[in-house]
């Protein structure tokens, strides 16, 4: 009938909602957990140490004991029974040194940020006055700093260790039987064909999410309730009950609204098991919000890797095999995933190109800074970056267009489904015409002649073009794979679909949200899949009590794997539905069809809605004989490949080679991430991504001077770009579906960080290229541009030097 | 973000903020937009017992023409000033360099005077007040004294500002019919410049009669490429002319190293955008 028409023609799915959850987000009117407050909650302030790595002596809390409203202070002495361990969930190698991870340790300190005491106290203010008051005695260490000095172990970062390497990991395409023996290739290659020996520094990034972490508990109820703003409040749960003794069935855990994480949320913190220590410890509400200083020094970093990367190809360019080396700084812990974000990037290297042979390893390195964790695309922006660079190189050493080189080498699009190298299946894709449009796009042809034209008359403006045809895996993960690669858990997903009496839906998803509009987009797969309104369907995620089963969101999942749970739960709904609706209908379940939410019997004009049949079933007055009156259905998804988006990603940069400022001219990308469910949530998050690629091939870097202090410890020297520093981008996309969902759907969270960070990089060394330049280290800042123009080294090893500007280290003088 | 606790005055007259001053004495500071020194008590750099509001002393605000000079009250905000005709027709360079100061939120909040008392070498209001031959006028309880530009700068964060005087107006010279720059150099909009180079210049027929040039973030106070002045008279207003004369442009100078940049990289950066900010203030 007509409704039926109606619904199809303004199908949810494809649309461009505007998000449902925007207002009450962007107005700050919502949950975000500093803003619960509960009856007689105390304020905690954290002592943090300013050594990278000293012995605690002793840690006299007597004078702020004392201090006005203060409950208590305790050390790592004191709550040394009951605080749990921090847990890594991802050992890589069966013999990975790993020291044990005490949210307080009462002994050493061994980053500086780390946690030796915290303060208790009746407002946040008075929390803070007498952590001031907490005298520590250290002794300093020797602190373990640069990374290959580390890998060296010149400094021991856990001297009872007798070692900083923590673990080596491999992968050897000879060996697993998917490709042939990497160094054959080489050795051939030396010998009639091209090699090029690059090594690649990824600098450390810090996450740098809008809300500040915080953390308040609630030991006052038979459940422990704690609200904090992670990823990951299913992991959480577990990881608190698993170490602290407190039963999984007496914790539960909340994420209410949280304000952004890039990975930097998906961790089990320090701050979290302090709170909860505290909240039991005392029986009352304690909540901890960190300061953005705080935020900056002890959230989990990002990145911080050497890459040493041997290629070998043909004459003509085609390559063959692919050697890559890495080296990971894992900071003063092995982190919740710690060893595995790199591992996570093994498989990209070889990228969407037609290697014979490819190994890789990675040895894993602890130092006395910050531990690193996932951060935004985890281990593949770096293979991105170095496979995308190093093909750029490939170009260059054949004197051919980097894009030609490409072409020349990877899989076409009447190739998928294809086996890589690594093993990986790839299910779809087409690198040629998301390049065709990407070329289209920037206009391609155009850019490359005004390029030759300055080069010619010497401008002092140079102009370069830079490439990234990326692809990624995602949707983490199969959970036999996990199993295979040692991780602690799976990679499943589960949701609800609840059918309300006055015809609304719930759909309960355990995955958990933080920005990305999952409210939004998983109501409109809701609405399509039921053919119920928008507008009617609400989402809950994000509380163990609610969701009481989840892998949480991280790695680009939530649409690939907890959208196909939801579409797996509203499809039972239907067919739960389908009996009641037949007996209601008096007719044969064989007879009736199910479109635009409506249940018709075949020929007639009898029908009744979904929603209809949801208050039929509430009632319960008439359903049919040895059923039960219940259409709700849940579904849990173990995904059976990762996926595999791809695109291609153009950027035209300006070089002014008197002052090495860089500045963007033109910004495309053209990605495949199969069928969209919300062009204008997409578009958000390629916006996103490329900025946040972009920061780290310009702008971002956490830098520690000798003694293993944050000197980039503000963001007046953690310089994060914001509109004012960037250009619009023009982004578009071509569509291969996904083989292996429902909906064809493919990751994009992740995707933009991933492709960007080369495609700048590529565009500024292309620039100056006929000036003698093949690389410069990232962030490419004016001085290290300028300097490589002036053929000082900027590529390899130049490690940002200097200290932070003191503008605001005024003891004297008059501020006015 | 928690300041430790403070007192807090907020006199309605120069006389009530001197004597609050005398009274309080080491134990305060003086806040006028904020901006420098709330995040410094916010990240408990110092933690002053008392902080004396000016904000509310109508007296301190404003911009007024008084003959030969502009005359711009300490507490005038940067937006304020920015917007200003008669600082624009009069000091073009004090409008450039406030345009693109910090951001369009601190503008609003931020106050002239406090920026120059504040005197962060970084700070973009230093080197156009030094180029122009600022005044300042400083009130203590023994009366005013005024101070040129080129001693009010005494090092990082210190001026001629004395204990218990306050920083009232800033007298700009007219420099009518100047044209000005103020070339600014960052990684990043909302940061504070790795160098910039306040240039203004009196040009008669495609020929430099008269240049002031003041260098930002070239040492532990803004300075002025007084050589490079030097240089530029007489000259045409052609790339080679000044590109020459602002050779000389890092004489003198003590540039910081931090993570934006090496001192050598700073020195090369003030010749090439001393060169731009001439050319671009005659015309060029």
């Amino acid at each position: 009938m007509t409704a039926t028409e109606e619904r199809a023609a303004t199908a949810e799915i494809g649309r461009d909602r505007r998000r449902k959850e925007d207002q009450r987000l962007i107005t700050g009117r919502t949950r975000w957990t500093d803003n619960i407050t509960l009856p007689g909650m105390l304020h905690l302030a954290m002592v943090r140490s300013p050594f990278a790595h000293a012995t605690i002596r002793s840690i006299d809390t007597s004078a702020a004991r004392t201090s006005a409203n203060v409950v208590t202070v305790l050390t790592g002495a004191d709550i040394a029974d009951d605080q749990g361990v921090i847990i890594n969930a991802w050992p890589i190698t069966k013999d990975q040194v790993s020291p044990t991870h005490l949210p307080m340790p009462s002994d050493r300190a061994t980053f500086a940020g780390e946690i030796v005491a915290v303060v208790v106290a009746r407002s946040a203010a008075e929390a803070r006055d007498a952590a001031e008051l907490v005298d520590v005695d250290y002794e300093e260490l020797p602190a373990a700093v640069d990374l290959k000095e580390s890998a060296a172990d010149t400094v021991l970062a856990h001297p009872d260790l007798g070692t900083n390497k923590s673990a080596l990991w491999t992968f050897d395409s000879g060996e697993a039987g998917t490709g042939g023996d990497v160094e054959e290739t080489i050795d051939k290659a030396r010998s009639d064909g091209i090699v090029i020996e690059r090594e690649y520094r990824q600098q450390r990034l810090i996450p740098a999410f809008m809300e500040p972490r915080s953390t308040v508990v609630d030991p006052t109820g038979e459940q422990i309730t704690m609200w904090s703003a992670t990823q990951i409040p299913h992991v959480l749960r577990f990881a608190l009950a698993a170490t602290t003794g407190v039963p999984e069935s007496k914790i539960r855990v909340v994420a209410p609204d949280v304000g952004g994480g890039f990975g930097g949320k998906l961790q089990t913190t320090p701050e979290e098991f302090i709170t909860f220590a505290v909240a039991r410890r005392l029986g009352k509400p304690v909540k901890y919000t960190e300061t953005r200083s705080e935020s900056l020094v002890a959230c989990h970093h990002g990145r911080d890797q050497w890459q040493k990367l041997t290629l070998a190809a043909e004459k003509d360019g085609t390559v063959t095999g692919l050697k890559v080396e890495l080296l990971a700084d894992l900071g003063s812990y092995n982190a919740l995933l710690g060893g595995g974000t790199p591992v996570l990037g093994a498989f990209m290297f070889n990228a969407i190109y037609k290697f014979q042979a490819y190994h890789f390893s990675v040895q894993t390195v602890l130092t006395n800074k910050t531990w690193t964790d996932a951060y935004r695309g985890a281990g593949r922006p770096e293979a991105t970056f170095a496979i995308e660079r190093i093909m750029d190189e490939l170009a260059a050493e054949l004197g051919v267009d980097p894009l030609e080189i490409r072409e020349r080498n990877w899989i076409k699009h009447d190739e998928f489904p294809y086996t890589t190298v690594c093993g990986l299946e790839y299910d779809s894709g087409n690198y040629e015409a998301a390049t065709e449009r990407a070329k289209e796009m920037i206009g391609y042809d155009e850019l490359r002649a005004e390029q030759k034209q300055r080069r010619e008359s010497g401008d002092r403006v140079q102009l370069g073009i830079g490439v990234s045809t990326f692809t990624e895996m995602c949707g983490l993960a199969p959970s036999r794979v996990l199993g295979s690669l040692d991780y602690g858990a799976g990679g499943w997903e589960h949701a609800s679909v609840r059918m309300l009496a006055t015809g609304k839906v719930e759909l309960v998803t355990g995955v958990s949200p933080h920005g990305q509009g999952h409210e939004t987009a998983f109501s409109q797969i809701v609405a399509d899949r039921l053919g119920v309104p928008f507008e009617d369907v609400e989402v809950l995620h994000g509380d163990t009590q609610v969701a009481h089963k989840g892998m949480d969101t991280y790695g680009s999942r939530s649409l690939v794997i907890g959208g196909e749970a939801v579409v797996k739960a509203a499809d039972r709904v239907i067919e739960k539905a389908r009996p009641i609706a037949a007996h209601l209908l008096e007719a044969s379940v064989d007879d009736l069809d199910f479109a635009g939410g409506r249940f018709s019997v075949r020929g007639t004009d009898q029908g009744l809605t979904i929603q209809e049949v949801a208050l039929a079933t509430f009632a319960a007055h008439n359903y049919p004989e040895g059923i039960e009156p219940y259409i709700d259905a849940e579904a849990t998804y173990d995904p059976i490949n990762f996926n595999f988006p791809h695109g291609t990603h153009l950027c035209a940069m300006e070089v002014d080679t008197e002052t090495g400022a860089v500045r963007m001219r033109k910004y495309v990308c053209c990605d495949d991430i199969g069928n969209i469910i919300n062009p204008l949530i997409v578009a958000g998050q390629v916006h996103g991504g490329v900025t946040q690629g972009i920061a780290q091939a310009l702008f971002e870097e956490a830098v520690y001077d000798d003694a293993g202090t944050l000197v980039s410890g503000s963001l007046v020297d953690y310089l994060v770009p914001t509109a004012a520093d960037l250009i619009s981008f023009d982004i578009d996309h071509t569509t291969s579906p996904s083989l292996t969902n429902t909906l064809g759907t493919k990751g994009v969270g992740e995707a933009g960080t991933i492709a960007s960070t080369p495609a700048v990089v590529n565009a500024i060394v292309d620039a100056v290229r006929h000036l003698g330049v093949n690389d410069i280290q990232m962030p490419c800042t004016p001085e290290r541009v300028w300097k490589a123009v002036q053929g000082v080294g900027a590529g390899g090893d130049d490690p940002t030097a200097g200290a932070a500007m003191p503008h605001f280290d005024e003891q004297e003088g008059g501020a006015q | 973000m928690i300041p430790a606790q403070f007192d807090y005055v907020a006199p309605t007259s120069v006389d009530e903020a001197l004597a609050a001053l005398a009274e309080r004495g080491d134990d305060a500071k003086v806040i006028a937009g904020g901006q420098s020194l709330l995040p410094v008590l916010r990240m408990r750099l110092n933690a002053p017992e008392v902080v004396i509001d000016i904000g509310r002393i109508d007296a301190l605000r404003g911009i007024r023409d008084d003959g030969d000079a502009i005359v711009i009250g300490a507490t005038t905000t940067h937006a304020e000033v920015g917007a200003s005709s008669l600082v624009y027709d009069n000091a073009a360079l004090v409008t450039k360099a406030v345009e693109h100061l910090a951001d369009a939120q601190i503008r609003h909040r931020g106050t002239f005077g406090g920026a120059l008392a504040h005197a962060d070498p970084a700070g973009d209001l230093g080197a156009p007040a030094l180029a122009l031959g600022a005044q300042f006028v400083i009130a203590g309880t023994g009366g005013t004294r005024t101070v040129g530009a080129d001693e009010f700068f005494v090092d990082l964060f210190e001026t001629a500002i004395g204990d218990g005087e306050l920083l009232t107006e800033v007298r700009i010279p007219k420099h009518t019919g100047w044209g000005a720059h103020y070339e600014k150099f960052v990684r990043v909009a909302h940061q504070w410049p790795i160098v910039a180079v306040a240039a203004t210049v009196k040009a008669d027929g495609g020929t430099i009669s008269e240049a002031r040039v003041g260098l930002t973030n070239m040492g532990s106070t803004p300075l002025r490429a007084t050589a490079v002045e030097q240089a530029l008279v007489g000259q045409p207003a052609t790339e080679d002319a000044v590109r020459q004369a602002a050779a000389a442009a890092a004489e003198g100078t003590n540039p910081p190293s931090d993570l934006n940049g090496d001192r050598d990289y700073r020195r090369h950066l003030a010749t090439v955008l001393t060169r731009r900010a001439v050319l671009a203030a005659a015309g060029g």
